[in-house]
């Protein structure tokens, strides 16, 4: 029977889709720790069902003040990708790319956003390119859109898109952070439901 | 020191004064403030969608949409002793929070929920007397049952109370 809603998720399938997010994220963080040649750690990612309420009290509240990077997947694969930075994170990450020295990062310009965005559009392709290559199916992702400001408010985009479909969704969630700074900062994945039936079928996990 | 109330995304919830509700972090959702000034009782609902016509499952989900929130919200107001005729509204939020996308279901969502929103309060015959919507950063809004004041705090661009 295929799945019809988020709920329907076995165990088989949740841990499934936490190796999908391992992978990804571990692909990501590589091509991140790269970029700013310094390590980077991941955690286990962990699975969530939806409820934003309690992803956004994981995260510091609604009104931490964070970046947020969405990118649209599309092809065989249909869903959004977040990545969620810690100022913290993304002035460590601007400091080290372009080799300067901001001090606050209420100061950033054009050329640090772009520069953050360009880094999440490379850990986005990484992640994408190794769980498409894990599971068979072709995804394309969008051009990366971002926006600095509260996360709920970040965070009401995907759960606008997602309410509009089915009442639940599902987060793959990546928790990553630098060796020298605690301010961890999270990769979303949010297929959708379709999605997961061909990821499952793909794999050869019984539905 | 008054009690303060968080309602939710799709939420919504009204208090007598003293009291003050809150929602956090409105993106491209909407807050519809209302208050009866006599009474001083606020009502505040936060709602994502502008209409529950083309969703399947709306009937448990009344408090997520436009059209139907803003009648449950009257109605809880009157159980609580607001007058409908002299109930005034506010709104905030429905901004567009990522400037690029052109995804269909996401286009200008925020714009639609204000749109929907205005429209169903004016259905309901309630005028809008303030209002702080669209651009593109979030809102966090806090309802005065006091004095029916509503204050809205951004991150990077200030506070105003409308």
């Amino acid at each position: 029977m295929p799945l019809n809603s988020y709920d329907d998720l076995n165990d088989i399938q949740m841990d499934v889709l936490r190796e999908i997010g391992n992978i990804g994220s571990g692909n990501a963080a590589t091509a991140l720790s790269s970029m700013v040649s310094r390590p980077i750690n991941i955690k286990v990612p962990k699975i969530n069902i939806l409820d934003y309420e309690q992803v956004m009290s994981n995260l510091g509240g609604p009104e931490e003040l964070m970046v947020g990077i969405l990118l649209a997947l599309s092809g065989e694969i249909d869903g959004m990708m977040m990545f969620l930075l810690h100022k913290d994170f993304a002035h460590m990450t601007v400091n080290d790319l372009l080799g300067c020295d901001l001090e606050d990062f209420n100061q950033i310009g054009e050329m640090e956003m772009s520069a953050i965005q360009e880094v999440g559009n490379i850990m986005a392709a990484s992640y994408v390119n190794a769980m498409s290559q894990m599971i068979g199916l072709d995804i394309n992702i969008s051009v990366p859109d971002m926006c600095v400001d509260m996360v709920g408010a970040i965070l009401s985009v995907p759960a606008i898109h997602f309410a509009n479909i089915s009442e639940k969704i599902i987060l793959i969630e990546d928790e990553f952070d630098s060796t020298q700074n605690s301010a961890s900062s999270h990769i979303l994945m949010m297929p959708d439901v379709d999605s997961l039936n061909k990821i499952m079928q793909n794999l050869g996990i019984d539905i | 020191m008054s009690q303060i109330i968080t309602v939710g995304i799709s939420d919504l919830n009204v208090v007598k004064a003293p009291g003050v509700l809150v929602t956090y972090a409105l993106g491209s959702c909407v807050g519809i403030a209302l208050y009866d000034p006599l009474a001083h009782v606020a009502g505040l609902s936060h709602i994502m969608l502008p209409s529950s016509l083309q969703m399947a499952s709306a009937a448990n989900q009344v408090m997520k949409f436009a059209d139907t929130a803003i009648p449950v919200l009257l109605k809880k107001m009157e159980s609580y002793g607001a007058s409908h005729f002299r109930i005034k509204a506010k709104i905030a939020g429905g901004a567009q929070m990522f400037s690029g996308i052109n995804n269909s279901s996401l286009a200008n969502i925020g714009q639609r929920n204000v749109i929907a929103v205005k429209e169903e309060l004016r259905r309901a015959n309630i005028q809008i007397i303030a209002e702080d919507t669209g651009k593109d950063y979030g809102r966090t809004l806090y309802l005065d049952a006091d004095d029916g004041s509503m204050r809205i705090k951004s991150v990077n661009r200030g506070e105003w109370v409308w």
